[in-house]
């Protein structure tokens, strides 16, 4: 499948929905409204979202919301979920002190 | 054939922020461009650097360019462009714990002063009174009062998304193979699904730009370094100030968000990174905490979140290729901008969109010429 997206899609005018105060991203505070208003600011895929937004970048690191984040934005651009990659998993997989994670020395 | 849509005036190869802050300055201008990036909007060095804006330490051909980004476009860039790329003018701080740091710092101060930069050498108590929470082995410091840091990966995006909302065509997923010329002249890009033409093409494509500008037999001496930076959980608020350490050890800030971002190397990335993909090594974060703590030993106890890791495009001479290719008419490059693009990219965007229009450049870009590089003998 060909992966080239034109970011100039026509997605419609915003509709405000009745849930977009929904809290999805819990670590960060990230509501509904705020991923569906970031698609149609250009940011199509999650990494951009992660980035424009900070989902996924809290002390989780994504692991309770980024599926839900995934279809919101792909209910946007009128995608399947499975269509769009979900971000990169980042080391260490749990927060570590920095004093610990100094100590490791090849 | 060409799709009348395949069709602009400028053809930008790379959506990274240099590709991104000149679609917006053109576009200003009412000159429209088609952008294609590889992957997504900033994702080589352009969302894996330290979000310096930084003028001190800049190699006295690009100083300029840094100088008069702080002076005109930082201050009200997110303004400008409807989203806040968190700028913060507080101040650049590099650490120096022997004599031997002292003097690379000297060596440094002087070469930016003869540029008519405001920096200065200061001692380890007066640099305690800017950031208390250095160690009492900080003997001393450059200070550059003009100095700050932003945040490179929303920068990219507001870039981005402010072209966008002014006509600018984004197509991501697009892989070029080659420019290819028409009748002597630099017009269309060839990629894996398609044929793009333009009057004008802008190749800002990282590294990955000397593989494109061989295809029109220019090859410009870059290549990839891995850098890595790391994030701590919101730490209460400390300080403002960009950091950064005559040693080289680390550098970074407190963001905006409150955690801290630090970004470090071991060395020797050039022998030992992955060659499939940009992806932290597990030597890299663990020798940057332990720089960090030398220098800042309050935060031993800090939590770190994500590491992250990316390509620099690396020139042979470490400042960047900004300039008309002469053999190759209708033809921009921008690229090697070796790890500090990202605090000179509004000026950049500037530079390279009166390049683009062959208007004069607003600063004199003759030390970034293209074919400045000679073999040894």
């Amino acid at each position: 499948m060909s992966k080239v997206v034109d970011r100039s899609r026509d997605l419609g005018p915003f509709i405000p929905h009745n849930d977009d105060e929904l809290i999805i991203c819990r670590c960060e505070e990230i509501t509904k409204g705020e991923i569906r208003k970031a698609v149609r600011d250009g940011m199509y895929n999650l990494t951009e979202i992660k980035r424009y937004l900070r989902t996924g970048m809290g002390l989780c690191q994504g692991q309770t919301c980024s599926r839900f984040v995934r279809s919101i934005v792909a209910k946007e651009l009128g995608l399947s979920p499975v269509e769009l990659d979900l971000t990169s998993a980042r080391s260490p997989a749990r927060p570590i002190e920095m004093q610990t994670y100094s100590n490791e020395v090849w | 054939m060409i799709a009348m849509n395949n069709h602009a005036e400028v053809i930008i190869i790379g959506g990274g922020v240099i590709g991104c802050a000149t679609a917006y300055n053109l576009a200003k201008k009412g000159v429209k461009s088609i952008v294609l990036e590889k992957y997504e909007i900033g994702y080589g060095g352009s969302s894996r650097n330290g979000g310096g804006v930084r003028q001190s330490a800049r190699d006295p051909r690009e100083l300029p360019l840094a100088m008069y980004g702080v002076e005109h476009l930082w201050p009200q860039l997110s303004e400008e462009l409807g989203v806040d790329v968190e700028y913060c003018q507080k101040g650049n701080l590099r650490l120096a714990k022997t004599e031997a740091h002292l003097k690379i710092l000297e060596t440094l101060v002087e070469s930016s002063r003869s540029s008519g930069l405001d920096v200065g050498m200061i001692g380890g108590d007066e640099a305690r009174k800017i950031c208390p929470y250095m160690s009492d082995e900080v003997i001393g410091a450059s200070w550059c009062p003009t100095d700050g840091h932003a945040n490179p990966m929303l920068t990219t995006l507001a870039f981005y998304k402010k072209a966008r909302e002014l006509g600018v065509r984004f197509i991501t997923g697009e892989n070029v193979r080659e420019i290819r010329k028409l009748k002597g002249q630099a017009r269309q890009v060839i990629t894996d699904e398609t044929i793009y033409e333009g009057d004008i093409i802008l190749l800002a494509a990282g590294y990955e730009s000397r593989a494109i500008a061989n295809t029109v037999g220019i090859d410009i001496p870059v290549q990839r370094i891995l850098l890595e930076a790391l994030v701590t959980e919101v730490q209460p608020r400390m300080f403002d100030q960009m950091l950064g350490t005559a040693a080289a050890d680390f550098y970074g800030h407190q963001a905006k968000h409150g955690s801290f971002v630090f970004g470090g190397s071991t060395g020797l990335e050039p022998y030992i990174s992955e060659q499939y993909a940009p992806v932290t090594s597990s030597l890299t974060a663990s020798s940057t905490c332990r720089g960090i703590i030398k220098y800042f030993p309050v935060l031993k106890d800090a939590k770190i979140v994500r590491t992250w890791a990316g390509w620099i495009d690396e020139c042979a001479d470490h400042v960047a290729v900004i300039d008309r290719v002469e053999e190759v008419p209708g033809l921009v490059l921008a690229c090697g901008f070796s790890g500090h693009g990202f605090g000179i990219s509004p000026t950049v965007g500037l530079l390279l969109s009166e390049l683009v229009m062959n208007t004069a450049p607003t600063l004199d870009l003759s030390a970034l010429r293209y074919n400045r590089f000679k073999a040894k003998a």
